[in-house]
């Protein structure tokens, strides 16, 4: 076949395409900003920013590749946050367990999301979380009376703040304790999905729902498993702001749903479900995170930021459409 | 005659006020290939359904090996050994075919609920099978979605027999696949009877019934109403039965002009 080269280079670009397009936002960003952009502190403030929204973009991703969405991400990291600040504050309970109380706070939003969706039959996803969207934020807000709780132990801002300086970085440069824990997560969500069982039913309920049913795959139970491993990443994502930021504030996360998503597509997940990888997720973060840091280091206004983001998103997604329109001709 | 391997005695099942099956009576014997045949809305589908474990029976009750057997999940049914082969393959084509295969059973070592899985041996355990089968594909790696109707109806096959199937169910086995794959899937229904399996059809087909076969039962608004040997019977005979009529003869048929 005279498109077996072309196939190969397809398949590459496919699989290794983001990375591409990563080095060379870097490279342009190091030509256009030499002096600040490599640096130490730039780096690793560029890590910790974008840390929980990566949190928020793994646990979007497990949901979308079974062709699902998530959108109370962003009110379930805010009530995680406010949660956890004011059993700290307000209530003294000491830090081992207040570290503790972000991802529970996520499990038991994402088991609520997995419930409505399994047992009430909502008919989509979307109609779930975009209701939990609303009680989650309502309740952050009740609880704080919508005012931040600030001044937080240092041992719970510990995994947000945090940087190691290893003897070789000037503080605040050096490697931070959050890219630490998103690391972690990423390493375990790889595994899961990928080395066990129900890892692979989870791809095969985005691919074809039926099809893992019969197979018995136990459909209603795996896919409240998803919701709650994304609600826990939430909550981690909760934590690790709190941590950054010293206080839990009510108006966290507004819209951040929205950015995991993006995340998650300009990664090469499909929205239809049943593909993606973690790595392409995390060069979707760092793709905004990048774009952003940039773009502010160029000063170019957040304005146009929003605008690149949404044509970033578009032509990402485009690709996509190219890509498996190339699939179906050979 | 043999003792029937798997057998279902007064089947009934209603969905509401809707009568799907009313007093089924069904046999099949080791080895045998069976042809259920009726009309749209006869009831083959949800017998099979009742069989595989999808649908509980409302009356009735089910026996296998002579032993009463009650199932609430397909995965019930799998484990006695009855495996169905789904009309639309019911496959994840985003998954290759060595995990399609072996999708809901992984091997691996189990963990606190998880199986980690092991793929090495789900590779070699799918590719011995597929040999063993006769079935030929480019890679196990392959994904699903890049495979012909055919090959999908084998790799469908050969998921459903892969661990130790005694009874085989095939709903429409043939109905989606291109005319010069029709005979290859056929071929391999007489492997699997080959093996031992019993096998059970489907099928609106007379061809497929007349091909591969060994006896044909009918229903008609979901009951029983005929069935016979196959050397016993004739194809318009069976059209006769899927129409609700008996004593259809030569005579009759609508492709005989005179």
């Amino acid at each position: 076949m005279s498109s077996g080269g072309n196939q190969k280079v397809l398949k590459l670009l496919e699989n290794y395409g983001i990375v591409l397009v990563l080095i060379g936002i870097m490279a342009f960003l190091t030509w256009t900003q030499p002096l600040y952009f490599l640096t130490a502190e730039n780096l690793s403030n560029i890590i910790k920013q974008n840390a929980a929204p990566a949190m928020l973009a793994l646990g979007m991703f497990i949901v979308i590749v079974t062709a699902g969405i998530d959108l109370s991400v962003g009110s379930v990291m805010a009530l995680a946050m406010v949660s956890l600040a004011i059993l700290d504050k307000s209530f003294g309970w000491p830090w081992y367990i207040v570290i503790f109380v972000g991802p529970l706070v996520g499990i038991a939003a994402g088991w609520v999301n997995g419930i409505g969706l399994t047992w009430l039959k909502l008919p989509h996803p979307f109609i779930m979380t975009l209701g939990t969207l609303n009680i989650a934020r309502g309740l952050t807000n009740l609880v704080t009376n919508a005012a931040p709780v600030s001044g937080l132990q240092p041992e719970v801002r510990y995994a947000g703040r945090e940087v190691y300086s290893l003897g070789i970085f000037d503080p605040p440069a050096g490697i931070p304790v959050s890219v630490l824990v998103v690391t972690v997560s990423a390493l375990s969500l790889w595994f899961f999905l990928n080395r066990t069982n129900v890892g692979r039913h989870v791809y095969a309920i985005g691919g074809n729902p039926q099809a893992a049913r019969v197979s018995g795959v136990n459909v209603d139970r795996v896919l409240i498993y998803v919701y709650m491993i994304c609600g826990c990443f939430a909550g981690i994502a909760g934590l690790l702001l709190a941590g950054r930021t010293d206080s839990g504030f009510p108006n966290a996360g507004i819209g951040s749903e929205l950015d995991a998503i993006a995340a998650v597509i300009i990664g090469g997940a499909s929205f239809f479900g049943g593909r993606g990888t973690v790595g392409g997720v995390i060069a979707g973060v760092l793709i905004i995170g990048l774009m952003r840091n940039g773009l502010n280091l160029n000063n170019v206004s957040v304005f146009w930021q929003q605008i690149l983001i949404g044509v970033v998103i578009i032509v990402a997604v485009y690709i996509d459409v190219l890509r498996r329109r190339a699939a179906v001709r050979k | 005659m043999s003792e029937p391997l798997l057998e279902g005695r007064g089947v009934a099942k209603y969905f509401g006020a809707i009568t799907a099956l009313q007093d089924v009576n069904f046999r099949v014997n080791t080895g045998e290939a069976l042809g259920v045949v009726g009309d749209n809305g006869a009831g083959k589908s949800t017998l099979m359904k009742v069989l595989s474990g999808l649908y509980t029976p409302s009356e009735g009750s089910l026996y296998f090996d002579g032993k009463p057997v009650r199932f609430n999940s397909p995965r019930d049914a799998r484990k006695v050994g009855i495996e169905m082969v789904y009309q639309d393959f019911a496959l994840a084509g985003n998954l290759p075919i060595y995990e399609n295969i072996f999708l809901g059973r992984e091997p691996g070592r189990k963990i606190a609920g998880l199986t980690i899985l092991d793929r090495g041996l789900a590779r070699q355990m799918a590719q011995d099978h597929l040999d063993k089968l006769k079935i030929h594909v480019k890679s196990i790696d392959q994904n699903v979605e890049e495979l012909s109707g055919g090959q999908r109806q084998a790799v469908a096959i050969a998921r459903a027999t892969a661990f130790d199937a005694k009874v085989v169910i095939m709903d429409e086995p043939t109905a989606a696949l291109a005319i010069k794959e029709v005979g290859k899937v056929l071929d391999l229904i007489n492997t699997l009877k080959s093996h031992g399996v019993s096998v059970i059809i489907i099928s609106h087909r007379m061809d497929d019934i007349f091909y591969a076969c060994d006896r044909v039962m009918a229903l008609y608004q979901g009951t029983n109403f005929a069935e016979a040997p196959l050397p016993q019977t004739n194809r318009n005979e069976v059209i006769g039965w899927i129409m609700g009529t008996k004593g259809h003869t030569e005579g009759f048929a609508h492709d005989k002009v005179n």
